[in-house]
């Protein structure tokens, strides 16, 4: 510890650490624009000039390391010179339109220039005008006169996102933010760059002249696209949300968010929104009321449970409902008799349940991923299914951590990858196998050769060892084989292992107990063996379920499908009841992360038109249809009794026992490698225009090995059809090398690739 | 006049030779070295006793600054040359590249033992081509006869050098940007601390000199440090290449003790031209304040002399000016190269350098106001002392000069709209 | 796709660095391209970024800040005229309009024929030679006048 004096007030500081760090810590502000406490210093932007005892000159109080007894003035006459002096700088060529600048209100320079600017500007020269730039659909850079080269979003790309999309081209005065000719900005992470420009230079297109920051009002809010349980404000006005912010929280989102969370929001109020409940007679869809359409619902339920029987029901959410939501579910099903729910809806070995000892989740907390020093992870689109947490293993990467990756495509992640073994999905189970013996030999001494051997080698040399199964593996026929190998892994390595969780509920479906019991049918078995009737939670069946063709098939030949959802969406081709249910912004609820981390948030808005929370609609069918217990009068207390005796720590558990290792059966054929892109992972982001327009959305192709290829004789770019099962698609043909040989990738959750077969297994492409 | 000691081999048809460098006792100081097998003290000891100081502009004790470099430390360390030579006035590291370039490597070789270094870089300015295609020459010759690689002259000493050629940036100049540029970036200069020394190029321990100061080692070392000292002045040790451009009848560069007279300096250079009589001169690079002609005929040309007439020796470049010439004109060139250097990383310089042109190119176009007098005296003051590194006080300080001697011929321009010459 | 001299030209330059900072020699690698193609086209940085293994957008900031690469086409003679102080002082000024004279271009510009382009040059660091031009970046003629630049054109008109 180091004792220094700022302002006269006596501070104790780290040493090591900087004037501007050890005054936020003393509360005391020093004005600032470039420096930012997540990123590299640059000290560029001179605000921070403080006076100094003993120093010539003022020292910019960001770069400037403490040291024992120092006094610093912030507010001597030398400092308040120089800060001025800067300020003037910086205004001399910014535009004078914080009247009509979307940064208004919460502009840094706005801020700090009343309190440090001149009255009138000495600068009579002209004003440099810096050309608008088409950043592509999330950032807008309409307005870079007003930039101040403070360069931190040049050094957000480059130390977070890992990619230096924009840079500062030319020089002196000249010196411009730019990317590489007018190209888009197409990081996941971009939309952080906009809050960090201090000024109105970035800033948000959905958002632009929508609204005064000071006439937003901000609730607290939870991602509802990720696992990771990310912190937002979400800002509205006149009922309707605007836009979308992170709140900070260390252990979690830092001070970031990812681009799905920030502008998923502009999928919420689309000209599809079901807002009316509805039922479909005669083949024909009507509106109705509430009480027509629940009357119609639970009498059809009742039906086919009292006549066909109540196993001919079953329920599918998906694992983006919330806690309230999915607990309501089960104890309706269960209160008429069925057994039969699932919201794991994309997986497709369900051999682990009965084995698995609690439920699934990340096996560590998300600082405990930054920590680890060696990590291996399985079958993850890492960087798409999980943007921040990806950063965070990124900046491990970057401080020494050893990243090593299994899987079956090899997408540039932004980092330093220290090992890799990318196989057909067939053979993954069979590499995790070599990277455990490996481990093991490694053990006894005996070093191997291959991936693996490379692969167990860092392993072995790790103290905080993870090993994560992504999406893929979860998603993957053998998922339980490769769960029961990675914690053999994870033993033989001291670590921990977990899974890197889908959604943003997966957890809290487990513990609520959305899932089958032993006579009961998961998602799959429902799907296989159809039911006559069908419940479905926010569901778009040929989307969201692991084989659209097959999901389709069951609705189409049930006598009654019940849709809860926010959207008219295919539903209407296949179901008899529209119930309008509220997305997470229009009902409070409950969240828990991938870590375990329960977060409850209140709706930000109040439903449109006649929606209803879900939570609320699943009671009063609970009432039509007597079942006991469904008489709570706020999610509130259906989250306490969803969660009463429900010992969070003590029920995550990753723990396998009993996996038979069997072997897969040769594949014939190319192999399916399904992704889920990460704009269209779930019904409210497939709907967000912004997001849409990126290049992550863009429509799927079917990429293979260059060899591949040359084999089917088509050019890279060519249409070539694609078909599974009894469909196929037209796609164009796209080469990727890194891709292992016998793979197509072709994407799932996409409208375009929604007519074939399963995420895994055989399919077949020819030229079309 | 004493022999040269910098520049002792243009006597020769091809002054740049391995050959002709030998004949005029060339690599001797390199062989006493590695025979006697100095010790890193000795040799700072030396190079401290010969009042050497830093030829590239700050005269910083080059001693002192080699005993910077720590001493165990484990991995790489790097040495690098400044030869970047981008200061209006200034071509001396030129002639020393084109013809002399083994000096130069015999110079940095030393260091490169005195400080443990295996690996060093030469850093040449981008537009004297011939200068780096002759100094890669050189390296690769003194590469063939075992003055460079492996086991030099036979012993277990290693150094290897490079050139790397920039290409048209002033501020490379500034030793951070320049390891910046080597790294192969833009060339904007690093906040220090840390400095060089234990954050250097590649992040790894640094020693940067000028060229002129590595080719002054092997005279020290060789003849020793006192006699080195000894042909300056106190402060000033030793000899000095002063380049001197502008209006005089022989422009050159001339070899000459610390200490001489600018009188007789001037009279090397052949006088002011034909038929005019001297005005103003910049001392040492177009950084530092211009000195009338009268104050720099009494003056010697050492560091104290000039720092107490109220400017500095700089990198040693004279431009001299005579009575034709407008001082509002030569300082809006001098204002227009610092607004177009300036690498755009800090404000003060890049707002601040493009507002002090803007004043005074106004000036000059007869568009001047009272008050910018002033006011351009206040945002030299804002931007001083304020920057990342100095181009900040390099483009502030002739402005200060000019108006502290000629404030006249602007308050001339302003109100008359014209040239007082 | 970056020629086969260009990639032999940069293999050699790579060995002057450290394996593991092949961005050392970007600035190089710029160098060559223009030498070859008159200028730096984007399409050019792009390659050499995959070659060193760089961001494009990095080897964009080095090519936008260091004023002797040429991003437009300047001519298969550009001709750069140091303005500097010392030059000033030595005449540039007569040099330039000289040259305008002669071609009918002036700073920024190319002849139509695109045989030259001229630039305005920085200190060059050979002031005692004012008032100063250089040949695309490699051959320096100083103590400039008339007759010399008539020389100078006649020489290149040659080739
Ligand atoms: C803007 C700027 C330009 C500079 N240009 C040069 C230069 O061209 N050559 C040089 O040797 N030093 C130059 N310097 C000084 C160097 O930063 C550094 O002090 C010097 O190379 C150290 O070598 P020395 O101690 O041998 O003088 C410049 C400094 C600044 C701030
Ligand atoms: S003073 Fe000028 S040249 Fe130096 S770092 Fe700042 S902007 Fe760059
Ligand atoms: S915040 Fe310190 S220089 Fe910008």
């Amino acid at each position: 510890m180091i004792n220094i004096e700022i302002d006269g007030k006596q501070i104790q500081t780290e040493n090591g650490s900087t004037v501007i760090e050890a005054a936020h810590q003393a509360g005391i502000e020093i004005p600032h624009f470039c420096y930012h406490k997540k990123l590299s210093i640059a000290a560029n932007c001179r605000m921070c000039l403080v006076q100094v005892e003993k120093a010539p000159k003022p020292l910019p109080a960001c770069a400037t390391p403490v040291t024992e007894g120092m006094k610093v003035f912030t507010h001597s006459e030398q400092a308040v010179k120089a800060q001025k002096g800067v300020m003037e700088f910086l205004l001399i060529n910014h535009p004078l339109d914080c009247p009509i600048c979307d940064q208004g209100g919460e502009c840094m320079l706005q801020d700090i220039s009343v309190g440090y600017g001149g009255g009138h500007s000495r600068y009579h020269e002209e004003k440099r005008v810096v050309l608008a730039k088409d950043l592509g659909p999330l950032v807008s850079a309409e307005e870079m006169s007003r930039c101040i080269n403070c360069t931190r979003c040049v050094r957000f790309g480059q130390e977070i996102a890992g990619q230096m999309e924009l840079g500062q081209a030319f020089r002196s005065e000249h010196a411009e933010i730019m990317s590489f000719v007018s190209g888009s900005v197409n990081s996941e992470l971009s939309g952080n760059m906009i809050d960090l420009c201090p000024v109105g230079a970035l800033t948000s297109k959905p958002f632009r002249y929508k609204a005064r920051s000071w006439e937003l009002s901000r609730r607290r809010s939870v991602s509802a696209h990720d696992s990771l349980g990310s912190n937002l404000a979400v800002q509205t006005k006149n009922n309707r949300v605007l836009r979308v912010l992170p709140i900070e929280n260390e252990d979690i989102n830092e001070c970031w968010l990812s681009d799905k969370d920030r502008f998923a929001y502009e999928g919420l109020n689309t000209a599809d929104r079901l807002t009316k409940p509805m039922i479909k007679q005669d083949g024909k869809w009507q509106e109705v009321e509430w009480q027509v359409a629940l009357e119609y619902a639970a009498n059809g339920l009742r039906h086919i449970a009292n006549g066909a029987g109540a196993e001919q029901v079953g329920a599918l959410a998906t694992a983006n409902s919330t806690l309230e939501e999915l607990y309501l579910l089960q104890k309706l099903m269960r209160g008429i008799g069925s057994d039969n729910v699932d919201f794991r809806l994309r997986q497709s070995d369900f051999s682990s349940d009965g084995k698995q000892q609690g439920a699934p989740w990340l096996g560590m907390s998300v600082s405990d991923i930054g920590r680890a020093d060696r990590l291996l992870i399985v079958g993850s689109f890492l960087r798409k299914d999980h943007p921040l947490l990806a950063a965070r293993i990124r900046r491990a990467a970057k401080s020494g951590a050893q990243v090593n990756i299994v899987h079956s495509a090899d997408d540039d992640l932004l980092m330093n990858v220290a090992h890799k073994a990318i196989v057909a999905p067939d053979a993954l189970v069979e590499t995790l196998t070599q990277v455990s013996k490996a481990l093991a030999a490694e053990k006894q001494g005996q070093s191997t050769g291959g991936d693996a051997g490379a692969i167990a080698r860092s392993l072995a040399g790790g103290e905080r060892v993870a090993v994560l199964l992504g999406n893929f593996a979860q998603q993957h026929p053998q998922a339980a084989q490769l769960q029961a190998l990675a914690q053999q892994i994870s033993a033989l390595s001291n670590g921990k292992f977990g899974f890197l969780v889908e959604a943003a509920n997966s957890v809290g479906g487990h513990l609520v107990q959305a899932t089958p019991g032993a006579k009961g049918l998961n998602a799959a078995a429902m799907l296989a063996t159809p039911r006559k009737a069908y419940v479905l939670l926010n569901v778009e069946a040929e989307l969201d379920c692991a084989d659209p063709q097959q999901a389709m098939a069951a609705m189409q030949a049930a006598d009654m499908v019940i849709a809860m959802s926010a959207y008219k969406h295919h539903a209407t081709e296949y179901a008899d009841v529209l119930l309008p249910v509220a997305p997470f912004s229009e009902t409070s609820g409950t969240f828990v992360s991938a870590e375990g981390r329960v977060q409850s948030f209140k709706g930000a808005v109040k439903p449109l038109g006649e929606v209803r929370p879900a939570w609320k609609v699943l009671r009063v069918l609970g009432n039509l249809l007597k079942v006991d217990g469904f008489d709570q009068d706020t999610s509130e207390a259906v989250r306490d009794e969803a969660m009463k005796g429900v010992d969070v720590p003590a029920r995550l558990n990753n723990a396998i026992g009993g996996v038979e290792a069997r072997a897969a059966s040769a594949a014939s054929g190319l192999q399916r490698v399904a992704d889920v892109p990460i704009y269209a992972t779930d019904a409210v982001v497939r709907r967000s225009a912004p997001l849409q327009a990126t290049a992550d959305a863009a429509i799927p192709q079917a990429w293979m090995h260059g060899d591949e290829l040359k084999k089917l004789g088509v050019q890279s770019g060519a249409v070539v059809k694609v078909s599974q099962g009894q469909g196929s698609v037209q796609l164009f043909a796209a080469a990727d090398d890194k891709l292992p040989k016998g793979v197509v990738r072709v994407a799932a959750g996409h409208a375009a690739t929604a007519s074939l077969g399963a995420m895994f297994g055989t399919i077949s492409v020819e030229r079309a | 006049m004493n022999a040269p000691i910098l520049l002792n081999t243009l006597h020769f048809d091809q002054p740049w030779t391995l050959e002709n460098y030998l004949k005029v006792g060339g690599y001797q100081a390199l062989r006493k070295v590695l025979a006697e097998k100095m010790s890193s003290d000795a040799i700072i000891a030396e190079v401290k006793a010969s009042g050497l100081r830093g030829r590239g502009g700050a005269g910083f004790p080059t001693g002192l600054k080699w005993s910077f470099m720590p001493r165990n430390y484990q991995g790489e360390k790097y040495l690098v040359c400044n030869s970047d030579e981008g200061e209006p006035g200034t071509c001396k590291d030129r002639d020393i590249l084109r013809y002399n370039p083994h000096m130069l490597i015999e110079g940095m070789a030393i260091a490169a033992y005195t400080m443990g270094v295996k690996t060093g870089y030469n850093y040449v300015h981008g537009e004297i081509f011939e200068a780096y295609e002759r100094m890669e020459a050189a390296c690769e010759e003194a590469r063939k006869a075992g003055y460079l690689g492996k086991n030099i002259l036979g012993s277990d000493f290693e150094f290897d050098l490079h050139n790397h050629m920039g290409y048209g940036a002033y501020v490379c100049g500034e030793e951070t940007a320049l390891l910046e540029s080597i790294e192969g970036k833009k060339g904007q200069p690093r906040f220090k601390p840390p400095f060089p020394a234990s954050f250097g190029l590649y992040g790894k321990p640094t020693t940067i000199n000028n060229t002129e100061t590595f080719a002054s080692i092997p005279y020290i070392i060789r003849e020793g440090g006192k006699k080195f000292a000894d042909i300056g002045v106190p402060n000033s040790g030793g000899v000095k290449l002063f380049s001197i451009s502008g209006h005089v009848n022989k422009p050159g560069n001339f070899e000459v003790p610390m200490g001489t007279p600018f009188r007789k300096l001037l009279e090397m250079a052949g006088g002011v031209r034909s038929g005019h009589k001297l005005k103003a001169v910049i001392p040492g690079g177009s950084s530092m304040p211009v000195l009338p002609g009268e104050i720099m005929m009494d003056l010697n040309m050492d560091y104290d002399s000039i720092q107490r007439a109220g400017s500095y020796l700089g990198s040693g470049a004279i431009i001299v000016m005579d009575e034709t010439t407008c001082m509002v004109k030569a300082l809006e060139r001098l204002s227009y190269f610092y607004h177009e250097e300036s690498c755009g990383q800090c404000t003060p310089c890049r707002e601040g350098t493009g507002w002090l042109y803007r004043i005074v190119h106004r000036i000059e176009h007869g568009e001047g106001r009272p008050e910018d007098l002033d006011l351009l005296l206040d945002l030299c003051n804002n931007i001083a002392g304020r920057t990342i590194c100095a181009l900040g006080d390099a483009a502030a300080w002739p402005v200060q000069g000019m108006l502290k001697h000629y404030r006249n011929e602007f308050e001339y321009h302003i109100e008359h709209k014209r040239c007082l010459v | 796709m970056l020629s086969q001299q260009i990639t032999t030209l940069i293999d050699k330059e790579l060995k002057k660095y450290p394996a593991d900072q092949r961005q050392s020699a970007v600035m190089a690698a710029l160098r060559f391209v223009q030498d070859e193609k008159g200028w730096i086209a984007p399409a050019d940085m792009t390659d050499i970024a995959d070659y060193l293994g760089m961001q494009q957008m990095a080897v964009y900031e080095v090519a936008t800040f260091y004023h002797m690469y040429n991003l437009k086409p300047m001519g298969r003679h550009t001709l750069t005229v140091c303005t500097n102080l010392s030059c000033q002082l030595c005449g540039s000024g007569d040099t330039l309009a000289h040259i305008h004279k002669r071609l009918g271009i002036g700073l920024g510009e190319v002849t139509p024929d695109g045989k030259y382009g001229l630039r305005e040059g920085e200190c060059m660091g050979a002031c005692v030679d004012a008032p100063l031009l250089t040949i695309n970046n490699k051959k320096m003629c100083g103590r400039l006048t008339s007759e010399k630049i008539d020389q100078i054109l006649a020489e290149l008109d040659k080739q």
